[in-house]
């Protein structure tokens, strides 16, 4: 199992730290941020409105194996900086869980590589807590057979 | 180890983690959890009954109507607090890796 995404929790805090380091440009890594059809395979999900600027928007939708809708998400893009940065908000609709704050920060380490330091703040330290126990909440789009079809695809 | 593999093959679909994830919150009739989908109500009581079978669904009767609550504890055997939220990014992570290796710029 790779240990390449490390997560940062702190006890009594609102917010979880995400980072990771990429064996790709930064360009890239931004590139899978940016370009629908790209986030629709890794986020395993459909992109239903993607304005990716500062005071743009974003709509996802995930549905089961009938086409089901089973999940939309949305939010708001506060701040995008090609390469750098993109700050916006996430939010599952028709679920009581509160709207959460992103701060995603893109990072060049050498020609080659590069960093994402993914910072999310929750409403309160209760609601980032019952994220955290619940993956699915947020993965409700992860299915690891997904996950295998498009690696073998891309071979 | 048999029954793990079951429990974990009861939350990769898609509407019953959906569902796990509304369940968590509060108990809810299985009309209630049905009015939530798309999905037809025999679709969603078929996977209510598979996460009760696997004890991650418990059931409670109150006056006529049956409600549903998470099973915290069996969500705990499957789950330690933290790695499976840093297990979800780091897998979505593996893949826009993969995907971006492959990338040809359209231009």
């Amino acid at each position: 199992m790779s240990l390449k995404t490390k997560l940062n929790v702190e006890d009594g805090k609102q917010e979880i730290l995400i980072t990771r380091e990429f064996d790709l440009p930064v360009e890239l890594l931004f590139q899978a941020y940016v370009e629908p059809e790209i986030i629709e395979e890794w986020m395993s999900t459909k992109v239903v409105k993607l304005e990716m600027k500062k005071h743009g928007g974003w709509q996802f939708e995930t549905a089961d194996k009938e086409g089901k809708v089973v999940l939309r998400m949305n939010g708001a893009i506060h701040d995008f900086i090609p390469n750098e940065r993109i700050i916006r908000t996430f939010e599952m609709e028709n679920t009581p869980y509160p709207v959460q704050l992103e701060f995603l920060e893109f990072e060049k380490l050498t020609e080659e590589t590069s960093k994402l330091n993914m910072l999310i703040v929750y409403r309160s330290v209760a609601d980032r807590d019952q994220m955290l126990k619940l993956p699915f909440a947020q993965g409700i789009n992860m299915a690891h057979n997904r996950l295998q079809e498009v690696v073998s695809k891309h071979k | 180890m048999e029954m793990r593999r079951d429990v974990f093959q009861a939350v990769a679909d898609p509407t019953r983690r959906a569902i796990i994830t509304l369940v968590a919150l509060h108990a809810m009739t299985p009309s209630a959890i049905a009015e939530k989908f798309d999905s037809s109500r025999q679709t969603i009581s078929k996977h209510i009954q598979i996460l009760t079978e696997c004890e991650i669904l418990g059931q409670q009767q109150n006056g006529r109507e049956i409600y549903y609550h998470l099973n915290a504890e069996k969500m705990k055997e499957i789950a330690d607090f933290i790695e499976p939220f840093r297990k979800l990014w780091d897998e979505r992570f593996n893949k826009l890796e993969a995907i971006m290796k492959k990338y040809k710029p359209k231009k």
